[in-house]
């Protein structure tokens, strides 16, 4: 009898668990679904008032209340892309070290020292891009970007070491520690007998990593990157720094553009008038539709790619 | 257990109190950033002396004129004044607290403070990217014996929306043709170019960094970071420098009883020292409010720093209200703002 009380008090437990674990698991999806309700209601007058043209108009004037997204689309997807291109190879590399090559005593202090990196708050990356990173860069870079790759249209501009490109320096720099601890963690789950069994056949270290560690890691690492991604494209304080914050589209990367965060971040405070809020929220609301797609992006990618054992 | 019912009470307390507290020596206020420190420095020596406290959130002139709007603060502050519509509209009255000088800066080789001269017209072309170098005949032309070089100008603008933003352009805009049609003035606008940088630090800080460049900020902000200043040319096209006196110069001249609604613009004011481009930043209260006892501290508050303010804004670098220009803000106190017919305000 006792035994079957207990059993029953049991039941009763789980129910509740279960209960309270789903409505926490559903309000995540209410809460989101709220915030989009929010952002499209806010952004109404908005969307209204320019409709489709928002998306691919350049204009940006308070003064006389037109407005358009596209520089700003612009340049949040471009400094993000940027940033992945160059952080990516590095973060890899800074995996790849970790888990292949280095000595036992220095993979403690790199790993806490790159956990440590992605604690850093943003606005500390902003301040440390505009006081020393910007100086350096228009001193020592910029100039022979421009003397010697010149000729390349993207690499034109003053050297200000304010712009695009100084931008996706510093986004690369703050999703370094994201990729490559992320990295190192899948890394370290490819199973010692299939690296085993390559330098069994000869194969050199080079070739195990590239041909069997980064083959099995594929779909991890597209996640790793998303992971970055993500970060990069909703960084406002250390893009607000350094990008420049100009409304216009330049094919130059030198030259300042503006990021979807970086305009919210500038022009809330002051905006008076309606259809400039609405307008801000409205990029707002871009800005999570975007993360949305690209999130959905990485679904599609990392079920493609995912290693299934055959082949 | 005992913890929950703890921060459940604590709860209580913290937003029950917020509904009571306006009545017990609390004032509310939000709005303008720009005169923050000042007003932080006022309500700090004013609470030492009256126990009346002022919370104050600087969260920028847009929100503070939602919040007064809304009826959710006591008052707002904005940096640009109101229009005579917008304030019948919404029944608020208006009126300065302080009035700050804004100062174009360069970073040029070999240029020290106060050296180069420039008009409003030159300085608007220069802004609108049609004059590119610094040794363009058109400033040559009012710097003569200043060895300018031949570099490209790089403009730098505020990014963010701001009421320094707003006195500049208006300056600009009342001076150059091009400029009005073109951009306009607000507390944001449509650059045609440069760079923008964040606040007023992030515009001192780039005109710092980079070579050959110009911008403008406050003027305590110039003093701080011991930028170079350009002299520039004022209504009697005299070269004034910026400072207290040439900033308190324009303010003193202007119209303010017959301005409706005071909203007085103080750029480019005529008077031999007067600094073009400098502007005041303003309170709003409800003309009607239906808080009077809150109503009454407010301008209690604003009473008492226009009598005893001017030397803490001094030595925080604005430039305290003129005594005639607060007597002409209390007389409308008095006849303006009442509650159930009988005013507020009286001394």
């Amino acid at each position: 009898m006792q035994v079957f009380d207990r059993h029953k008090s049991y039941k009763i437990g789980d129910a509740l668990f279960k209960g309270i674990a789903y409505f926490f698991a559903l309000s995540v999806i209410v809460l989101m679904a709220l915030i989009f309700i929010v952002l499209l209601k806010e952004s109404w007058l908005s969307i209204k008032t320019f409709g489709f043209k928002f998306l691919y108009s350049t204009a940006w004037d308070p003064v006389s209340g037109d407005f358009g997204a596209l520089p700003a689309i612009f340049g949040t997807i471009v400094s993000s892309l940027i940033a992945i291109i160059i952080a990516l190879p590095i973060s890899l590399g800074i995996a790849i070290f970790l888990t292949e090559m280095a000595p036992k005593w220095l993979k403690g202090p790199i790993g806490t020292a790159i956990e440590l990196l992605a604690s850093i708050p943003s606005i500390i990356y902003g301040m440390w891009g505009l006081f020393i990173l910007a100086p350096l860069l228009s001193e020592y870079v910029e100039p022979y970007i421009i003397d010697y790759l010149g000729f390349i249209p993207i690499f034109r501009g003053a050297p200000m070491g304010i712009g695009m490109l100084p931008a996706a320096f510093i986004l690369a720099i703050m999703i370094i520690p994201f990729i490559s601890s992320v990295a190192r963690d899948i890394f370290r789950m490819v199973p010692p007998i299939l690296k085993e069994s390559g330098y069994g056949v000869g194969a050199t270290k080079w070739e195990v990593i590239s041909k069997v560690v980064i083959p099995y890691t594929k779909s991890g690492i597209i996640g790793a990157v998303i992971l970055g991604l993500g970060r990069a494209l909703g960084e406002t304080m250390a893009v607000t720094f350094l990008i420049g914050n100009s409304h216009d589209i330049s094919i130059a990367l030198l030259d300042p553009a503006t990021s979807i965060s970086a305009t919210l971040a500038n022009e809330f405070t002051e905006a008076v008038e309606d259809i400039y809020l609405s307008s801000l929220i409205e990029l707002g609301l871009i800005l999570f539709v975007i993360t949305f797609i690209v999130l959905g992006l990485a679904k599609i990618l990392i079920n493609r790619f995912s290693y299934t054992g055959r082949r | 257990m005992k913890k929950i019912t703890l921060i459940l009470a604590l709860l209580v307390m913290c937003f029950g109190s917020s509904g009571l507290a306006l009545a017990e020596n609390l004032i509310n206020g939000a709005g303008a950033t720009f005169p923050y420190p000042l007003y932080s420095k006022w309500a700090y020596e004013y609470a030492k002396k009256t126990g009346v406290k002022l919370n104050y959130q600087s969260i920028g002139s847009g929100g503070g004129i939602k919040q007064i709007k809304a009826k959710t603060v006591d008052f707002g502050a904005s940096d640009a004044p109101l229009t005579v519509k917008d304030l019948s509209d919404s029944d608020l009255l208006q009126f300065p607290m302080a009035i700050g000088g804004v100062v174009p800066v360069v970073n040029i080789k070999g240029v020290q403070a106060g050296q180069l001269k420039l008009t409003a017209d030159v300085l608007a072309d220069i802004f609108l990217g049609k004059i590119t170098k610094w040794n363009d005949k058109r400033i040559a032309a009012i710097n003569a014996g200043l060895n300018l070089p031949d570099d490209t100008i790089t403009v730098v603008h505020r990014s963010d929306g701001s009421g320094t933003t707003w006195i500049f352009t208006n300056y600009l805009d009342k001076a150059n043709a091009d400029w009005h049609s073109k951009v306009g003035f607000g507390t944001a606008v449509n650059w045609p170019a440069g760079v923008g940088g964040k606040g007023n630090e992030g515009v001192a800080t780039y005109v710092k960094r980079i070579k050959n460049s110009i911008g403008y900020v406050e003027y305590a902000y110039a003093l701080q970071n011991k930028l170079v200043h350009t002299k520039l040319q004022n209504k009697d096209k005299n070269f004034v420098e910026p400072s207290m006196e040439t900033f308190t110069a324009a303010a003193s001249g202007a119209d303010w009883k017959g301005t409706p609604g005071f909203a007085v613009i103080l750029t480019d004011q005529s008077g031999k020292n007067a600094w073009p481009i400098a502007g005041a930043t303003f309170i709003l209260v409800q003309e009607n409010p239906t808080n009077c006892a809150n109503a009454k501290a407010v301008l209690q508050f604003f009473d008492w720093a226009y009598e005893n303010g001017g030397q803490m804004a001094k030595s925080l670098d604005y430039v305290p209200i003129p005594k005639n220009v607060a007597q002409i803000m209390e007389d409308a106190w008095a006849k303006k703002i009442k509650c159930n017919g009988a005013p507020v305000w009286t001394k």
